[in-house]
């Protein structure tokens, strides 16, 4: 039967065609064709995607083979794309918000000059093809392609303005903290293979859920989820690979929008997710998961309470949302924390997106103690980056609300304190984005008075993705409406059921599901959202009559500020030891040994040279002697042998 | 006669030959001392030829024609090269106006 899911292949060719077209053309095309083809492309895939995620609705899911990418005897990995309920959400998320921040970079990007304009859009229309290749790869090996391709076009993108040294380190630290990652992935990867000989997702994931089938041990599968988790600490920005997301705001901030706060980030989870059931059946794996990403959610939060720069706070607060997402795959909520997953990228976008438009309003300021009152210059991007600010402060009935709420009630499932840390990192997350909104846009203009003249609201390319973005933001959770308000309200985990069936049915036969009473979940509910309007409340009443003092930061909020010296710690502990063992290897053994040792034998060759051109003295007796000493010499071996 | 005798003063003519060519320093010596050694060389051979006649009789003519025979090649060889050799000579002195081998030391390093 030809299935005609076999088209999926041109979702990640639309954007590729686009890289080409418009990596290669640069020099020669104008700004408004390059950002017509590489957000055409984009809209062609989200089309395709539609059509796809429709196939999928109604229960037809595929897995695609292509060609065979490794063909040995002992090992077939085929070029497979697996078009499924997961994938097919994501794909989604993926080019619609995609589309968005693509027309949206028309505008922004404007004052690039046309090549850097389409190099722009090509690195863009790569990052997307690359992440549609993670995420609709039918093996580990393919997502590992994607995965690389997405931290390779990271580094492309946060080092866009390359003429800046300090813009470069960025890219760089992402990229090497992306790869320490990657070291653990590979592993798992490895050691998957070598135990089940495949590592395609239906046959291994069929493998294992099977009790008399399974050969992975109760090691192996510990091992290969705790590797990778590492993966997902390093794409994910978890502890400990963190501090590379907040450097990386050095890039233009329709690329934090779509890399770091909507698309690539949320890789680690996509991965946690499609591998739910060794998670699952690795209970040490999955307390490691929710401790890391409460510890993530706590650290970030707090370190953004003191943070001035618009774009930090949104970077940390993006660390701070991926750790709930964490605690949501160690907690077993898969589908809450994929839904989480959509949610924030709907409303971070958006956050992101209208911070780009009050920097470029402010011309390139983002130091929010110099902003303040830009309600009144900037309406459409005033209401939008208010809806945003709601959304991820989880107040209801906006999205944010039945994500982050979902996932706080699986934690209170599993352990009640895990609940009262996320609580408190809820708490801090309203606190902080309303002391941001509020520094923003309401009291005083406290900026220098030829930037209040130049305030405007943005054009149409920008202001259009953010109205459509707070759309969504605001009705995007009415899809996840749980049991206590709605009976059969949970449509997205009606849709993903099948591809958490393995994991459902393992968690039935060993130990069951806990249910909370509907009273409970009201109780739970009604504290963190009323905890959250409370901070939300209090900040709004701080900020919103800042005045700008000099006064530096002292104490707690100093150490908060200096983002608990973590870059610091980490430059001391690993960067400093070994830029000590290079230098004594480079002085040392290079310099000393290797080079000596080369250098040494072009020595002996002079020297040997110089001694043999001595034979050469031009008598002719001399020649002859020579001879007649080399007949005797042979004559007398000759005689001997 | 025994043939050892003949041997020794082969082997006794070729030497002084040798050490003729090594250590002379006029290059007309050293062509003589290089006939010297052809000589000797021909020596030995036509005393061989002999032996082969006196001690095998007539079972064995060939081998002492054969050297008979060879004794002729090399005086052949040995005429060929003084000429090209003393023509050689002959240019050079033309050149350096001296026959002595130790100028000829231009191939020097």
């Amino acid at each position: 039967m030809n299935n005609v899911l076999q088209i999926v292949w041109m979702i990640p060719f639309l954007p590729l065609i686009g890289f080409l077209i418009n990596g290669l053309g640069r020099q020669r095309l104008s700004k408004s064709v390059s950002g017509i083809i590489g957000s055409g492309v984009i809209l062609g895939s989200f089309i395709l995607s539609i059509w796809v995620f429709l196939q999928v609705k109604n229960g037809n899911t595929y897995v695609a083979h292509y060609y065979d990418f490794i063909n040995t005897s002992s090992l077939k990995i085929g070029f497979d794309f697996q078009v499924d309920q997961l994938s097919s959400l994501f794909l989604l998320i993926i080019t619609g918000v995609g589309f968005l921040i693509h027309v949206y970079s028309t505008s922004y990007m404007q004052e690039e000059a046309s090549k850097d304009f389409a190099k722009y859009f090509s690195y863009l229309n790569l990052f997307v093809f690359s992440m549609l290749l993670l995420v609709m790869g039918g093996n580990y090996v393919i997502m590992f392609i994607g995965w690389e391709g997405v931290g390779l076009c990271s580094y492309l993108l946060i080092g866009f303005w390359f003429k800046n040294n300090n813009y470069n380190d960025a890219a760089k630290k992402a990229f090497i903290m992306n790869r320490i990652g990657d070291l653990g992935f590979l592993l798992a990867v490895f050691w998957l293979l070598s135990k089940l000989g495949t590592t395609d997702y239906h046959s291994a994931f069929a493998l294992i859920a099977d009790p008399q089938k399974n050969p992975l041990t109760l090691f192996d599968i510990t091992g290969i989820t705790l590797l990778l988790f590492l993966g997902a600490t390093g794409k994910s920005a978890q502890i400990p690979l963190y501090t590379w997301l907040p450097d990386a705001m050095a890039g233009p901030t329709p690329v934090s929008a779509l890399i770091h706060a909507a698309t690539m980030v949320t890789a680690g989870i996509y991965m946690i997710a499609r591998s739910n059931i060794l998670f699952t059946m690795a209970p040490v794996t999955q307390t490691a998961v929710a401790v890391v990403g409460l510890a993530t959610t706590i650290l970030a939060a707090t370190i953004a309470l003191k943070q001035n720069d618009i774009k930090k706070v949104l970077a940390y607060s993006t660390v701070s949302q991926l750790g709930y997402m964490f605690v949501g795959l160690g907690v077993g909520a898969y589908t809450g924390a994929v839904f989480h997953v959509m949610t924030h990228a709907f409303f971070k976008a958006l956050l992101f997106l209208g911070a780009g438009s009050v920097i470029h309003a402010m011309g390139g300021e983002q130091d929010i103690r110099n902003m303040g009152g830009l309600k009144k210059y900037m309406s459409i991007t005033h209401i939008t980056f208010l809806l945003g600010c709601l959304a991820i402060a989880g107040m209801p009935p906006f999205s944010g609300f039945f994500s982050k709420d979902e996932i706080l009630a699986e934690a209170f499932k599993q352990n009640p304190l895990f609940w009262g840390i996320g609580v408190a990192g809820a708490l801090m997350t309203a606190f902080y984005m309303f002391r941001l909104y509020a520094m923003t846009f309401l009291g005083k203009f406290r900026g220098k008075p030829d930037q209040e003249h130049h305030l405007h609201e943005s054009p149409a390319a920008i202001t259009i993705p953010l109205i459509i973005l707070a759309v969504l933001a605001v009705v995007g959770g009415l899809i996840g409406i749980p049991e206590v308000f709605m009976h059969g309200g949970h449509q997205l985990e009606t849709f993903l059921e099948p591809v958490f069936a393995n994991t459902n049915e393992y968690v039935k036969e060993n130990g069951g599901v806990k249910h909370l009473t509907h009273s409970t979940e009201y109780i739970l509910m009604a504290v963190s959202v009323g905890g959250a309007l409370i901070a939300l409340v209090y900040a709004w009443n701080k900020f919103n009559k800042y005045e700008k003092t000099g006064a530096e930061e002292t104490g707690i909020g100093k150490i908060l500020a200096n983002k608990w010296y973590v870059d610091e710690i980490y430059d001391s502990i690993i960067g400093k030891p070994l830029q000590s063992i290079a230098a004594f290897f480079n002085s040392i053994i290079e310099r000393k040994a290797i080079d000596g040792l080369v250098n040494g034998v072009g020595k002996a060759v002079n020297y040997g040279s110089r001694q043999i051109r001595l034979l050469q003295s031009g008598q002719v007796g001399n020649y002859v002697l020579l001879m007649v000493v080399g007949m005797l010499v042979l004559f007398i071996i000759q005689l001997f042998l | 006669m025994p043939v050892n005798y003949y041997i020794f003063l082969s082997v006794a003519l070729f030497c002084i030959g040798v050490v003729g060519v090594l250590t002379r320093r006029n290059a007309i010596i050293i062509f003589m001392c290089v006939e010297l050694m052809l000589n000797a060389a021909n020596l030995l051979l036509v005393a061989f030829s002999k032996m082969h006649n006196l001690v095998l009789g007539f079972d064995f003519p060939k081998l002492a024609s054969d050297a008979q025979v060879f004794v002729f090649f090399i005086m052949v060889v040995a005429a060929a090269e003084v000429s090209v050799g003393l023509s050689i000579i002959v240019m050079i002195y033309r050149n350096t106006h001296s026959v002595d081998v130790n100028f000829l030391n231009r191939l020097k390093n």
